[in-house]
């Protein structure tokens, strides 16, 4: 089902330097809210480049995947929904788990795999978990969550529940098996679930339409009769609409959705990632469309932030992640007494 | 206790009844679990008596049946995930293994995944590869997996019961042959049967015989000719829960006899076999009389059924390998 908003975004496109509507600002949210979206881009930017540096300066080991340039997306998604439904991600999600709650400190904890952080130390940067914050976890294998998060809602509904189960993935997710059988089943059993697709235009370093057949991702819905949305992800308050919207109806319809957000990131796939597939005239022209400076903007010819305001939020953003880097450098690692922990139930794991 | 004769397809159906009476968080689902109740009718009327909120179809698509049910497990519910033959586990293998089996792990022990996936498996019953496969070997390098093989209705019912109780997700494997092929007493009211324990069978002083699922009775055949032919008196262990294994059972077992035979239908590299064996060479070398033996099945796919009588171990088989570590 096409839905009036798809026939927009299909008549005009979403990339850059297409016509963006007059700077509005949503109605009834009062300036507190609107500043705190802000500190929360602003918070994810410093720590993100924080989690960049302490990786090449071998803190944080494995692999590092950042939301640098994504951070409309991850905050207008995570503001579209109630504190208490359930978010599933995939494994570039430090910034979504921080906007539902999890404390900087602990997420940076968690990345130099220390005991302190939000799954013990065992789980590091693609696998954080919070049961009290109803964040399902980040998940390493692309498309692993979506099944993950159909069958979450699934119990929801079963159980007659009024949260709703929110569901984010990459672009190169949709090319999967996961992908359709979820986007299947959510619709067969009627799911009270939102899919939301951070298109950000490479899978690892593979263009969105070198491998994908309908590289609107967001038409990939009509195959199961979903309705379903494309939304510039630059733009926090238009990804906050679309993913509000969406949840509504779940809740209320039991309806799932899929939402695509166009977006970019600004940096490689991961950080070891020398990006070397992406002309440089395209990054340069995409960051100019960097979302914390047009969110920025917005709340200054609004009149809601003056400069004072943005340096302070700035320097409470830096503090909060150089105190996360201090809490995660003294904390200690996981004994190797503790190796067969959490195998299995029980004492010591097995 | 009311007992009454059941194959291991009613103590199977029982038991799910009981799972679904007891507790509202049981879901069951998978291909045609529901009216059809299911290719070999484990769930024969239970969607009829539960209703399709409890019991229902889903597509044909084992990776979503395997991780939709994580997700239930994860939220709360527990779910008894269904798939058709243990050669379609394949599909859904991601799911059990990359997510289900980690879940408490990675999460530090904040999530758990009480999930129960029950699949048929084995050979001898002329079904061709993909449905005969025996696939438990290919899940012992899954930490955080239990995978429990009954042997008898009994055993089925009570383990069945165990393995939805537990904390941890359980590949629920049921031999196709020992499906109808024999009734036994069996309570009709709700029991356990504890994961994790082997059962000796058959007490014996001279040499242990390690199976489970459809090579139980063929040990206890070949015991039976062994104190005939040979006048050995066999000791036939069932493993019951293949990973993780009952260490101490087979342990003080081969300190007892010296001799050790392990019997299983599955392919004989990397397997349980190859596992008991290296448990015993690890723990109980000098206790053994004669090295280990393995019947089993052979390393290639599962064969057409014109030669599968000479792929699965027989009691003939037991026998020869019972005659080789007797041997003085």
């Amino acid at each position: 089902m096409e839905t009036r908003q798809q026939r927009k975004a299909a008549a005009q496109g979403a990339g850059p330097g297409d016509p963006r509507s007059p700077a509005s600002l949503l109605e009834g949210t009062d300036r507190e809210t609107l500043l705190n979206y802000y500190y929360q881009m602003v918070l994810i930017r410093y720590f993100e480049e924080k989690a960049g540096e302490m990786y090449t300066r071998a803190r944080i080991g494995g692999y590092c995947h950042l939301n640098l340039g994504e951070e409309a997306t991850v905050v207008g998604f995570c503001a579209g929904l109630e504190a208490d439904d359930y978010v599933y991600t995939n494994y570039r999600e430090h910034g979504y788990a921080i906007c539902r709650g999890i404390s900087p400190a602990v997420v940076m904890a968690e990345l130099f795999g220390k005991k302190t952080g939000c799954s013990r130390g065992r789980g590091g940067s693609m696998h954080l978990f919070d049961l009290k914050r109803r964040f399902m976890g980040g998940y390493g294998i692309v498309g692993g969550q979506l099944p993950l998060a159909v069958g979450a809602a699934f119990a929801l509904a079963y159980r007659g529940a009024r949260e709703i189960v929110a569901c984010q993935m990459g672009d190169g997710t949709t090319n999967g098996g996961p992908f359709h059988e979820s986007l299947n089943l959510a619709k067969l059993y009627r799911l009270p679930v939102v899919f939301l697709i951070v298109n950000n235009q490479y899978g690892m370093g593979t263009r969105v339409d070198q491998g994908s057949a309908v590289p609107d991702l967001y038409r990939k819905a009509c195959a199961y009769d979903m309705r379903s949305e494309r939304v510039d992800g630059t733009d926090l308050l238009a990804v906050l609409e679309a993913v509000r919207t969406a949840a509504r109806i779940a809740r209320e319809e039991r309806e799932p959705s899929l939402i695509e957000a166009v977006s970019y990131r600004f940096r490689g796939h991961s950080v070891v990632d020398p990006d070397r597939y992406r002309p440089e005239d395209e990054v340069r022209r995409w960051r100019e469309r960097d979302p914390i400076l047009l969110y920025a903007t917005r709340l200054k010819e609004a009149g809601l932030m003056d400069e004072a305001t943005r340096q302070e939020l700035e320097t409470r953003a830096q503090q909060e992640v150089e105190e996360a880097v201090r809490f995660a450098e003294e904390s200690e690692f996981p004994s190797v007494e503790e190796l067969y922990d959490f195998v299995y139930a029980g004492e010591g794991g097995r | 206790m009311a007992l009454r004769p059941m194959t291991m397809i009613e103590a199977l159906n029982n038991a799910l009844a009981l799972e679904l009476e007891r507790d509202e968080r049981v879901v069951l689902l998978g291909q045609d679990i529901g009216l059809n109740g299911g290719v070999f009718r484990v769930t024969d009327q239970l969607q009829r008596r539960f209703g399709e909120r409890r019991v229902f179809d889903t597509p044909l698509a084992e990776s979503a049946i395997i991780g939709t049910s994580v997700g239930m497990a994860v939220y709360g519910l527990r779910p008894i995930a269904e798939i058709q033959f243990a050669g379609f586990l394949f599909l859904g293998m991601s799911q059990l293994v990359t997510q289900a089996a980690r879940m408490r792990f990675r999460s530090g022990g904040a999530f758990s995944c009480p999930l129960v996936v029950r699949s048929p498996y084995g050979g001898g019953v002329r079904t061709p590869e993909l449905h005969s496969d025996s696939l438990e070997g290919v899940f012992l390098q899954t930490p955080g997996l239990k995978v429990v093989i009954p042997s008898n209705p009994y055993d089925a019912k009570g383990l069945l019961a165990a393995a939805v109780a537990d904390p941890d997700p359980v590949l629920f494997l049921e031999n196709i042959k020992l499906y109808r092929s024999f009734r036994q007493e069996t309570p009709e009211e709700y029991y356990t049967v504890p994961l994790g324990k082997a059962k000796t069978v058959q007490a014996g002083d001279d040499v242990s015989v390690f199976a489970y699922g459809a090579m139980v009775p063929v040990a206890l055949e070949a015991a039976r000719q062994a104190q005939q032919e040979l006048g050995i008196s066999v000791e036939v262990i069932d493993l019951r829960t293949v990973w993780p294994l009952d260490e101490e059972a087979i342990v003080s077992s081969v300190e007892k006899t010296g001799r050790a035979v392990v019997v299983h239908e599955a392919p004989r590299a990397g397997g349980i076999g190859a596992e008991v064996t290296a448990l015993i060479n690890e723990r109980c070398l000098y206790s053994l009389l004669k090295p280990v033996a393995r019947v089993t099945g052979y390393d290639t796919p599962y064969p057409v059924p014109g030669v599968e009588d000479y792929y699965l171990p027989t009691p003939a088989k037991v026998l020869a390998a019972l005659r080789q570590v007797m041997e003085p």
